[in-house]
């Protein structure tokens, strides 16, 4: 079947099978593989995307079904070299490890941070209870996402450069 | 790597027409909502439908309206609408209770209460609170709209009065004065099914005493209420030794399986506790209610 979507911003248009998976084709027809395959069975959200800026675990939802609607995926995230704040956050407080639940992370703080800038740390643990993180810790990428609620839009670029500088420096 | 076996897949575009398609594609056809019950089944190969007629875009049964006595509940409202309600919260603080925990943020922003109550899943929060609430389910089907109770609805684990060429399109609760409810679940971490839940809803009199009660429990082997509570506590003020009285009837009413969640006298103790914080909760709250109208 014929299917077409927008994501990051760009309009594809594919001819896939009915029971293909979002997340294989993202990954697989797109190319796009920031966005992590992981447990298969909609519990661990390494695979979370935004489905119209909602927080979606793409193993769960068929590639048709997203037919018409607006995709991110963490390769959407960066406004071209400026970190999204949700981004810059988990690089200033240590949100990452193996970096496997990151992109799932990133995409659901991102999505918490559009309807509530200023969440509660027991509102960051509830957005992020349904992903699940191995080696990190919960407690950095709480932290992350406080980071980057502290720093919306606009003062990533500032903190990216500044970083920049102190390694040329 | 988990894939569904193959099939057409057709989107319906109104009520009518998803229908029409189910009536055209015959006993191999299956409707999807959220998909979050219906596509881990298919990945599994426990389901191989030939046709999936996806009704997300049936906007027309998304909706939450408070219509005189009665709450009626589009069957295509997501989990996260339902948790998010004012009026949910004020009316029935067991729905919100239940939301809270069921599944996680993430694949509540997708399910639905129409897929939850059809899906039928005997761990299933939403049949316990709507039996609780005595929801009637409207069903549509090619001969019109009939409406059902949940005892008629709910006909057993994974099985519901909805035939083949039929779709439930909502949910109606009637709302009662002095009324309150509540629901708790134990699950062993979030999104899992419940190990055990209970939910309570009780009308206090103007006296003070409980009018009407009823409790329901979840993953415990109960498919209806516990009627037993009923008896014992109508017409009676709430005390702790009523709700003491009510957790044993739960406890021996359930029926549970032991499994990987738990053996069998750990889930009746689970009935028994959850059915009294349950009972108090409710009864807490209505009388929060009631002395708020009388202020």
């Amino acid at each position: 079947m014929h299917i077409n979507m927008t994501i990051n911003g760009t309009d594809v248009t594919r001819e896939i099978e009915p029971r293909v998976l979002l997340v294989h084709f993202i990954r697989d027809d797109l190319r796009l593989t920031g966005t992590h395959w992981g447990c298969d069975t909609s519990n661990c959200g390494t695979c979370v995307v935004l489905m119209d800026g909602q927080p979606v675990k793409s193993c769960t939802v068929l590639a048709a079904m997203a037919d018409g609607h607006s995709i991110t995926t963490v390769e959407g995230l960066a406004n071209g070299t400026t970190l999204d704040p949700v981004q810059q956050g988990f690089m200033e407080e240590h949100g990452l490890q193996c970096g496997f639940c990151t992109p799932g992370m990133m995409l659901t703080a991102r999505a918490l941070l559009d309807h509530n800038p200023h969440p509660e740390p027991l509102e960051i643990r509830e957005a992020i209870s349904g992903q699940i993180c191995r080696c990190t810790g919960y407690a950095t990428i709480v932290r992350s996402i406080q980071w980057a609620a502290e720093h919306p839009v606009g003062t990533a670029e500032t903190a990216a450069t500044t970083e920049e500088e102190a390694v040329h420096a | 790597m988990q894939i569904p076996a193959p099939f057409d897949y057709v989107r319906a575009s109104s009520v009518d027409n998803a229908l029409a398609l189910l009536d055209r594609h015959g006993a191999e056809s299956r409707v999807v909502a959220g998909g979050h019950s219906l596509l881990p089944m298919m990945k599994l190969r426990l389901a191989r439908p030939d046709w999936l007629i996806d009704i997300n875009d049936l906007f027309e049964l998304d909706y939450l309206l408070i219509d005189g006595q009665t709450l009626r509940i589009g069957a295509m409202t997501r989990h996260t609408t339902l948790l998010e309600s004012d009026d949910v919260q004020r009316l029935f603080p067991i729905i919100t209770d239940a939301e809270r925990v069921i599944a996680d943020p993430i694949v509540r922003n997708r399910g639905t209460i129409g897929g939850s109550l059809c899906q039928a899943d005997p761990a299933e929060d939403l049949s316990t609170v709507c039996h609780v609430l005595e929801a009637v389910a409207v069903v549509r089907g090619p001969a019109g709209e009939r409406m059902l109770s949940m005892a008629d609805f709910h006909r057993g684990p994974y099985e519901t009065a909805v035939a083949q060429n039929e779709l439930l399109i909502e949910v109606r609760v009637p709302i009662r004065a002095g009324s309150s409810s509540a629901y708790e679940k134990v699950e062993r971490r979030v999104g899992d099914w419940a190990v055990a839940a209970a939910g309570a809803s009780v009308t206090l009199d103007s006296a003070g005493a409980i009018s009407q009660v009823a409790v329901g429990l979840t993953a415990v082997g109960l498919e209806q209420n516990v009627t037993e509570v009923e008896a014992v506590l109508v017409g009676q003020t709430p005390t702790e030794e009523l709700f003491t009285e009510a957790g044993r009837l739960a406890s021996l009413a359930c029926d549970p399986l032991a499994d990987q969640r738990g053996p069998i006298d750990y889930k009746r103790h689970l009935a028994d506790e959850l059915t009294r914080r349950v009972l108090r909760a409710a009864c807490r709250r209505a009388a929060a209610s009631a002395s708020e109208i009388t202020i």
